[in-house]
């Protein structure tokens, strides 16, 4: 084991740039990747998470069937799936970047979860809500824009943040299709520099402030938009 | 491109795939046992109100869960081999790392499970004569076990999906015998595609089943 190593990480990486500038580089990369899905997943899932809960029983199945699909199957299968598999079949699809590929993997994965957290805040309001936009006049969108969904979004907030936090941790995986985030910095860096435990502790360290990141911006976004008198909503 | 899936007969999948096969299956159930056994530990010693016994089980739940799992692999593959000082399998290092990472999230499990036992039940283990050992083992985490018995299996069907992240250190799970059989006839997108499949009608009849059972504890609750 021996005695820590620190300089390894100003060390030459033999391409011209020290191993502390790759990983800010792959730092980069993981935050590229998992903001990129998490506005894909935020998007996506939302609008599943609202077509569960319409009345149309056709259009409800289709919902479900996506949650379904996508949060049965593994993570890793899915990326390889849209790496190896879409570009094959879809030979229009050949020239999109892998980054992109991975960002719809990723983003796709986890608009089954927040789906589900969407239905479930929808689901959490009373029923009478509904009615009562219903019989205010409003059309179906217009009771879900200006009746359920200001109310639902709020509910749901905390569970997607700790979503959102998964999202970083998730993206790890990118790893497995050559992406130069984080643990592919990690596995490479470990393998030419012998220094393992520098690497690991350093890139362990940079997942810890990105999620904690995440969580501290979500607690702000949630006290912003609390409404007053509701949901431990304060005064 | 044209899918051709006839390479795929018994005798590729049995050579290939069944050794994955049984390796994920065996990965999912030692670490679902380790990990629960493990996890409950450390639920009760969350919950036990001594500080030097809730600080370290804070500390290990709270950090393993802000850690992404491929990383706690790779940390593992690195760190056993020098702790015990020679170099261990990727497939038995596996089987450590994930009863040690989901201990984790199956002691929060267990946490909720325990604090949705009434007091009430553990005044009256106490108020009989039984001891905490005793309380414990046979009125509370019963009760806690059977309130959280889909929940955990919940858990146990992520885990196993989980389980295809051994891919980072090489060890040979289903994904991998797959991908093995795909590059040997060089049909790698049959191969995924199936490997696809696989993963969804295990992991969905599952989650059917653990559905089906949470009704059957709801009624006769």
């Amino acid at each position: 084991m021996g005695k820590w190593d620190w300089q390894v990480f100003l060390q030459d990486t033999g391409g011209g740039q020290t191993y502390l500038e790759w990983l800010m580089s792959a730092w980069g990369w993981t935050l590229s990747v998992a903001l990129l899905s998490l506005v894909v997943a935020l998007v996506v899932g939302s609008l599943i998470g609202i077509l569960r809960t319409v009345p149309n029983k056709g259009v409800a199945f289709f919902a479900e069937c996506w949650v379904e699909l996508f949060r049965n199957i593994p993570l890793l299968v899915q990326i390889f799936l849209w790496y190896h598999v879409i570009p094959s079949l879809f030979l229009s699809l050949r020239a999109v970047p892998s980054f992109l590929l991975v960002v719809f993997a990723l983003g796709f994965f986890t608009s089954a979860r927040v789906a589900e957290q969407v239905k479930a805040g929808i689901n959490a309001l009373p029923k009478g809500q509904r009615y009562a936009g219903l019989a205010m006049g409003l059309t179906l969108p217009q009771t879900y824009r200006y009746v359920l969904l200001p109310m639902a979004f709020r509910i749901v907030i905390p569970p997607l943040t700790s979503e959102s936090m998964n999202i970083i941790k998730n993206s790890s995986v990118a790893f497995a299709v050559s992406i130069s985030e984080m643990t592919m910095f990690a596995m490479q860096a470990q393998e030419e520099t012998s220094r393992g435990i520098e690497v690991y502790l350093a890139v362990t360290g940079l997942y810890f402030i990105s999620a904690f990141a995440i969580n501290r911006l979500a607690l702000l976004i949630e006290h912003k938009v609390q409404v007053p008198g509701t949901l431990g909503g304060g005064k | 491109m044209n899918l051709d899936f006839a390479f795929l007969n018994w005798n590729v999948v049995s050579a290939f795939v069944a050794k994955g096969l049984i390796f994920s299956v065996q990965l999912t159930l030692v670490a679902m046992l380790g990990g629960i056994a493990l996890g409950t530990l450390l639920a009760l010693m969350r919950l036990s109100g001594k500080k030097w016994l809730v600080m370290p089980a804070a500390f290990y739940v709270n950090t393993l869960r802000s850690i992404p799992l491929v990383m706690v692999i790779l940390w593992f593959f690195l760190l056993i081999p020098l702790l015990i000082g020679r170099p261990m399998g990727a497939e038995l290092s596996a089987i450590v790392t994930f009863t040690v990472f989901e201990a984790a999230y199956y002691s929060e499990i267990m946490r909720a499970g325990i604090q949705s036992v009434s007091r009430g039940q553990v005044y009256a283990g106490y108020a009989v004569g039984m001891t905490y050992r005793q309380t414990m083992q046979l009125i509370v985490l019963p009760q806690a076990f059977r309130n959280m018995l889909p929940v955990l299996l919940t858990q146990t069907i992520i885990l196993f999906q989980d389980t295809s992240l051994v891919y980072a250190i090489g060890a040979y799970d289903l994904l991998k015998g797959f991908e093995v059989a795909g590059k040997n006839f060089n049909r790698p997108v049959e191969t995924y595609l199936v490997a696809a499949v696989v993963y969804f009608v295990i992991c969905f009849s599952l989650s059917m089943l653990v559905r089906r059972l949470q009704k059957k504890i709801a009624i006769i609750r």
